[in-house]
């Protein structure tokens, strides 16, 4: 048999509104005006939100903080697609999902705080806590997927990642894993261009990250991650897929990291402040703004009332996390296991006792 | 000499041995242009260019297994680990191959590797950044195991390290990086690994601390007639310089800011108690954190020792 090829493969892209904020009216969603209106609501809390954790950080009034400021799009994009069935299994520069499927924000203040008792995730929504191992949390999506398969239940399970997780182990594992046995899974990856310091191009040859799904035999797209149109309509496409046994998908999202790695994080060791200005160029709620202005949905003034909204309910979210109760020193011990062992009971009430009341 | 912190120090032996030896690579996630998270590599890419410092992608398997691979082909890899939260999914590099290559090729190959990680508690930073899980290290045969506590121990440990002709795990206490300054010499010393140090001496009881610890161990022992011997080399240990001690005092308290259970402290317990016994006036004891999990910042200064609790053990003991 002489030489021949026996595989090829293509990767689509998807962006349905582009930089003007002009949408392909051909590949829009199904979305209302309300439901457009909510989607614009939730990137300006998201937005609200992030930039008072970093003043917040500033002050000492909270720990290390990863801005998510330039992604939003993804985030609620992604998760206006889900419903409270499906299943989330984040790492932890999601806040705009959270917020999207109605985590308070008061909890989440207090975890970047430091306080465990943030990730107690609110018993109707099943969002996995934050995840800060990079990409090691991926087999768990595959394996609820697996789960939820063998209780015949329609749910999609949705993973979200960054791009540097793309090089874990656990990423190919768990993407592996997915192909073989065909689950209800759909991953996410925030490919916002850098992992701290290392640029994509130092994180894989491959020309997309999207294609590493062909490799296991199911689907992979590209999507303009700062286009909350095509990120929904992408993400829809797969939970509905994956919920109706069409097996996994894998969404890439283009977007930018416009913010430092985190608060301890000086991005202009490593980055021109040029990359950085093009990015904001591309802001995604400036985006949806210009399209929203161009339907008659978007004004100066409904602006700023849904600024005055977002920024009242952060405050409100601020006073709560510091009307808090601190925790207890006993609290370490509550959930290690469903029981203490002997010597963790001496440790707790004789080594840490309780504070007199 | 120049006053130097830890971060310097480690940097200064990082430099010195590059310049000294082209074998020297430095491999990790940000330790090129961005000078790695705590800045510990500052400097070395514009001096030693991409190829000797290797930023790779987020793989700490990889970051470990080609480190292996590298030392085998004559290389002396300093392969860092951002935290050492992170390690676990290189543990199958370190412990099915890093430790066992010369035993499984009969001295054939070997892996002088070097692996350097930040480790430990109270830097108010996320989850798995504060761990200190250094006893899984001392369990393995292959592997050597060490701690410094303060600018000069890291250079001069450090050195030593990469020279030797085995694996080394080298754990750097985030919280003493920036914390202590110390005359650090430039050029050539060496500090023996698996050689302890006396910091205080003392006769009525022994105090072994190692990593950050030390630190709260000598203001704890202010005012006791304490020795104090920082190990610096958990594996292989210095169980002569230890026995020693004990042997003089008739007291050991052992301070770790590892989990109580099964931390290292267990075995300096339990060899004082095979091979000290009938020396001793008072029971051994060990001050360690709780068997939970790191807390996050709200707790995390409830879960370490403090100096209060080492000071009381040490009243304690004195009883006797
Ligand atoms: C396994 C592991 N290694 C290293 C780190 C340290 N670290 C935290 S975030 C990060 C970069 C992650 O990049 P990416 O996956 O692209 O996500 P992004 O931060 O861009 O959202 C690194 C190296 C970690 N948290 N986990
Ligand atoms: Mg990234």
């Amino acid at each position: 048999m002489p030489e021949e090829t026996i595989a090829t493969f293509t990767v689509r892209s998807l962006r349905i509104l582009d930089e003007r904020g002009k949408a392909d009216e051909a590949l829009m969603p199904p979305l209302s005006e309300a439901d457009i209106r909510q989607m614009y609501e939730l990137l300006v809390l998201t937005r609200t939100y992030d930039e008072r954790a970093l003043a917040l950080q500033r002050e000492g009034r909270i720990g290390t903080y990863p801005p998510v400021k330039g992604q939003e799009a993804v985030q609620v994009g992604s998760a206006c697609a889900l419903f409270p069935t499906d299943w989330v299994v984040p790492s932890f520069r999601e806040m705009g999902v959270h917020f999207t499927l109605g985590y308070p924000l008061d909890l989440m203040f207090r975890y970047w705080a430091g306080d465990e008792r943030g990730l107690v995730t609110p018993a109707n929504l099943n969002i996995l806590p934050i995840c800060v191992s990079v990409g090691t949390h991926i087999p768990h999506a595959v394996g609820i997927a697996m789960a939820a398969k063998y209780r015949r239940d329609p749910v999609a399970v949705v993973a979200y990642f960054g791009d540097g997780a793309t090089s874990k182990g656990d990423f190919h594992e768990g993407f592996n894993m997915a192909g073989v046995f065909q689950l209800p899974v759909v991953f996410i990856c925030q490919n916002n261009q850098w992992a701290i310091s290392i640029p994509l191009k130092g994180q894989t040859a491959s020309r997309t990250l999207a294609q590493k799904a062909i490799a296991y035999g199911f689907d992979g797209v590209q999507v303009d991650g700062n286009d909350v149109f095509a990120v929904y309509r992408a993400t829809k496409d797969a939970v509905e897929k994956a919920r109706s046994g069409g097996g996994p998908t894998f969404i890439e999202c283009l977007t930018y990291r416009v913010a430092d790695h985190t608060t301890s994080d000086d991005a202009s060791r490593y980055r021109s402040p040029e990359e950085v200005a093009a990015w904001r160029e591309k802001d995604p709620i400036l985006r949806l703004e210009r399209y929203m202005s161009g339907r008659g949905l978007w004004d100066e003034g409904y602006g700023a009332e849904v600024k005055r909204k977002a920024t009242r309910a952060v405050d409100e979210a601020v006073k709560a996390m510091e009307s808090a109760a601190p925790p207890e020193p006993g609290e370490m011990f509550e959930h290690v296991s469903a029981t203490l062992g002997q010597r963790q009971e001496k440790q707790r009430f004789v080594d840490h006792p309780p504070a007199p009341s | 000499m120049p006053q130097l912190n830890m971060v310097q120090a480690i940097n200064l032996a990082l430099r010195e041995e590059m310049e000294r030896d082209d074998r020297v690579v430095l491999l990790g996630e940000d330790v090129g242009k961005d000078g790695g998270v705590f800045r510990v590599t500052e400097g070395l890419f514009d001096r030693f260019g991409a190829e000797r410092l290797i930023d790779t992608p987020l793989s700490e398997s990889a970051i470990v297994g080609a480190a292996v691979g590298m030392a085998v082909y004559g290389l002396l890899p300093v392969a860092e680990i951002q935290f050492m939260g992170f390690v676990y999914s290189a543990f199958d590099q370190i412990f099915a191959h890093a430790a066992r290559l010369r035993s499984r090729s009969r001295s054939r190959f070997t892996v002088p590797l070097v692996v350097r990680a930040p480790y430990g508690g109270g830097i108010k930073a996320p989850e798995l950044h504060e761990e200190s899980t250094e006893a899984f290290f001392c369990h393995m045969p292959g592997v050597k195991v060490v701690i410094p506590s303060g600018p000069y121990v890291a250079k001069g440990l450090l050195v030593s390290a990469i020279r030797d002709p085995d694996p080394v795990i080298f754990l750097e206490p985030t919280r003493l990086y920036r914390l202590i300054k110390e005359e650090v010499p430039e050029g050539e010393y060496a500090v023996p690994l698996g050689k302890a140090r006396i910091v205080r001496e003392g006769s009525k009881v022994t105090v072994v601390a190692w990593g950050s610890m030390l630190e709260r161990v000598m203001k704890a022992v202010e005012g006791y007639d304490a020795e104090v011997i920082d190990p610096l080399t958990l594996s292989p240990f210095d169980w002569e310089t230890l026995l020693a001690s004990v042997r003089e005092t008739g007291r050991l308290v052992i301070v770790h800011e590892a989990q109580f259970t099964g931390g290292f402290g267990a075995e300096i317990a339990a060899t004082v108690a095979q091979e000290a016994i009938l020396y001793l006036r008072a029971p051994v004891v060990r001050v360690a954190s709780p068997d939970v999990h790191v807390p996050l910042a709200k707790l995390v200064e409830h879960y370490l020792p403090s100096v209060e609790r080492i000071r009381g053990t040490v009243d304690e003991v004195m009883k006797y």
